[in-house]
């Protein structure tokens, strides 16, 4: 999309000649495109309207002389825009004074509030802090069982029996909060509709009793033009303080924390990206301004490469993109390391070409748990196999399945997939190059600029 | 079918709000006094975006509309409104299909992303059904979300159906083959499977729900007889996504749009009609039991673009 988009931006220009300037005429054509582009992205149609009169007067009267790509400079006007309006990153859940912090999650029926709460659970819990959860849902059949087996899993009390009111839920929770010591509280409510008012007074009154410190809007990624709504309604109803977007895991552009963060103010704390308690991550407007765009999120994929491996390897995972140097020993190391990074196809629906790339991870995804085979096929070729996996004739085949205790058609699958990721890598760093070209218009945050 | 009874109207209220936003606004825009010009033509574009149809179903109207100008079948802005209900109702009426469930036992296989509504339709059907007098039997295959069977077991002593069921963690695949095998030998009506919420974009996830769907099918030929997506009203373009993904890999009957009691519109089932042609099957309005209805294209049309 970000290849459509800003070639498209670019014919556009290329059609209007070797004018200097963006003009008013000349950049109307190219708006349009931005406003599709948004609009298909879910951000609401409102919101477009504004955003699109704030690029133009940024636009208009802009240099294009220096530039020859005046479609991937308006590309870069949109994108900075985008960011600023997404806000600050690295929203913190500042402690209170007098402990426990509460913390309260509120938002629509399936918008993710209780997995959110084990996964705050778990943040706070990793930063040495001692959460406790309570499961203020009554409603829905079975929710509290939910938190409580996922507060075992991470061994974080849960309070909450059935029988009793919400508001005695979190009353009894911050007693024993405050008894045991234990901080933040996590207030895990009911899912409601933001015009129910019955039920928007009774979390008005868990709210005010509580008084919690932070009120998080728990807002499903994949919301329409309805986030508008629901958004201002809770916050005008209950009064939030920060987002938490969940389902970011998915291929939806996540056009609703624009719309969101547009009509609260409020600041998008968390992102959710996963089913898994650990996959929560801090909010990067940039990584979301180019998603919206959809120009992927490489900056998130080196960010989980360093964390799941080590800065050192990232970087050399970074350097082989570069370099498209690239054995069979790296491809059993990266095979490892990306199967510490999550499922295949959650970094590729990361990246810009994920789309293009999603049926070959599709079947590596399959194959991972044959790990322990690949190192034995690999083990059992010479250093120059490794290295130049071309030699590997029939009869080499055949003397590896047999060194390896495997077969040939394991040794043709993993040579077939080694030769998949290089095409992969070969895509990558056809795509770095182009952002280069784009590094010298200034930057653009949310690509993969070289680290350290 | 005839058990779900008061469907145009449980559907009219449950559509009221989203009706009031978009039934108001079309007063506005397509005030009969109105100068039919460029401002026009882009308050009803947005109009129609805002309602979720997405900009690809509003430019062609829009485009349309246009056309009915150049042609002078249509001058006076008033007119569009009726212009709007035809296309709307000519892209969903060929669709609509009602729900077959006339095998013995009849399966139904119950799909979707995370949080979208499986399984409390699950036991919106299951009930209604059993309102109907047919034998249903619910089979708790999503053992992935913590208490998820706990929740379809809650549901399933409230309207008083059986569920099939193992430990939290097993094979959902043989869940499934246990509850056909007990919807064979007892003679069950209905077999209805609640199955984990998954992303579409998760292929090993995606190559699970095909692994179930060929235990099925192995099992009862002819079966699933009706695989059914549950998309929640208020999700935006990515729910076209999501429908054309699971058809591509597991073959859809139909899509179960639900909570349509709050403001959102529902307009992404439009355009996933519309270009996939695949039905909506039934519409969740509610949140109490019988509040899942049939799908009805004339209603829903009525319903989103009242008549002035």
């Amino acid at each position: 999309m970000f290849d459509s988009l800003s070639s498209r931006l670019q014919t556009i220009f290329d059609r209007l000649g070797g004018r200097g300037r963006l003009t008013e005429d000349n950049i109307q054509e190219a708006l349009r495109e931005v406003r599709l582009a948004l609009l298909e992205a879910d951000v609401n149609f409102k919101v477009v309207r504004v955003f699109i009169e704030r690029v133009r007067e940024k636009a208009v009267g802009q240099d294009v002389l220096r530039s020859l790509t005046p479609g991937q400079q308006v590309v870069k006007v949109v994108h900075d825009e985008l960011v600023e309006l997404l806000g600050g990153s690295g929203h913190r859940l500042a402690a209170a004074a007098h402990p426990p912090t509460v913390v309260m999650l509120v938002g629509l029926q399936g918008s993710g509030k209780t997995t959110s709460a084990a996964k705050l659970a778990r943040h706070f819990a990793r930063q040495g802090q001692h959460p406790i959860l309570a499961a203020a849902d009554t409603y829905r059949p079975a929710a509290m069982e939910q938190l409580r087996t996922l507060g075992a899993q991470l061994d974080v009390p849960v309070v909450g029996a059935a029988g009793q009111t919400p508001l005695a839920i979190c009353r009894a929770a911050r007693d024993e909060a405050a008894a045991r010591g234990l901080t933040p509280l996590i207030l895990d409510t009911a899912g409601r509709l933001h015009i129910d008012e019955a039920m928007l007074d009774e979390v008005r009154a868990i709210k005010r009793e509580l008084a919690p410190h932070h009120v998080l809007l728990v807002v499903d990624a994949m919301t329409g033009q309805d986030a508008v709504g629901v958004a201002d309604k809770f916050n005008q109803a209950v009064g939030i303080d920060a987002v938490v977007l969940t389902k970011m895991d998915g291929d939806s552009r996540g056009g609703a924390a624009l719309s969101v963060r547009h009509v609260t103010g409020r600041p998008i704390a968390f992102v959710g990206v996963g089913e898994k308690a650990e996959a929560l991550e801090p909010f990067h407007p940039d990584r979301v301004a180019s998603r919206i765009l959809g120009m992927g999120d490489v900056l998130s994929l080196v960010e989980k490469a360093q964390q799941s491996v080590d800065q050192e390897k990232a970087q050399e995972l970074v350097r082989k993109l570069r370099e498209d140097a690239f054995t069979l020993e790296d491809f059993r190391d990266q095979l490892r390391q990306l199967r510490q990074m999550g499922p295949l196809d959650q970094i590729m629906g990361m990246l810009p070409l994920g789309k293009m790339l999603r049926g070959a991870p599709a079947e590596l995804e399959g194959e991972q748990a044959d790990l322990g085979r690949f190192d034995a096929i690999i083990a059992s070729m010479t250093p120059g196999e490794r290295r130049a996996p071309e030699v590997i004739n029939g009869s080499r085949r055949q003397r590896i399945a047999r060194g390896s205790g495997t077969t040939v058609q394991d040794v043709n699958r993993l040579l077939k997939q080694y030769a998949q990721l290089r095409k992969m890598m070969k895509q990558l760093k056809g795509m770095e190059g182009r952002l280069g070209k784009l590094g010298k218009l200034g930057g653009l945050p949310g690509f993969p600029m070289p680290r350290g | 079918m005839k058990f779900f009874s008061g469907l145009r109207d449980k559907l009219r209220e449950g559509l009221r709000r989203s009706q009031e936003y978009l039934g108001g606004s079309l007063d506005t825009v397509l005030a009969d006094e109105r100068p039919i010009d460029d401002a026009l033509w882009e308050e009803l574009e947005e109009l129609l975006i805002a309602a979720d149809l997405g900009a690809p179903l509003a430019v062609d109207f829009v485009n349309r509309g246009r056309e009915e100008v150049v042609f002078g079948t249509v001058t006076r802005a008033g007119q569009l409104r009726p212009l709007f209900r035809r296309f709307l109702a000519d892209a969903l009426a060929p669709v609509d299909r009602p729900l077959v469930l006339d095998a013995r036992p009849s399966v139904v296989l119950m799909l979707g992303v995370n949080g979208s509504g499986k399984t409390t339709t699950c036991a919106k059907l299951a009930a209604a059904l059993k309102r109907d007098g047919r034998h249903v039997i619910l089979a708790a295959a999503d053992t992935f979300r913590a208490a998820a069977i706990e929740q379809l077991e809650a549901w399933g002593q409230r309207v008083d159906v059986e569920v099939v069921r193992q430990a939290a963690g097993s094979d959902p695949a043989a869940v499934v083959f246990d509850a056909l095998k007990a919807a064979t030998a007892r003679g069950a009506d209905v077999l209805i499977v609640d199955t984990a919420g998954r992303l579409h974009t998760k292929s090993n996830l995606m190559d699970e729900l095909a692994k179930l769907r060929r235990v099925i099918e192995r099992q009862v030929p002819g079966a699933p007889h009706e695989s059914l997506m549950v998309l929640d009203a208020p999700t935006g373009q990515n729910g076209f996504a999501q429908a054309r993904t699971f058809n591509e890999a597991i073959g859809l009957t139909g899509v179960v749009l639900t909570k349509l009691d709050g403001t959102a519109k529902g307009g992404i089932a439009v355009r996933i009609v519309r270009e996939l042609r695949l039905p909506v099957k039934l519409v969740g309005v509610g949140e109490k039991i019988d509040d899942l209805q049939p799908f009805d294209a004339a209603a829903f049309v009525d319903a989103l673009v009242p008549e002035p």
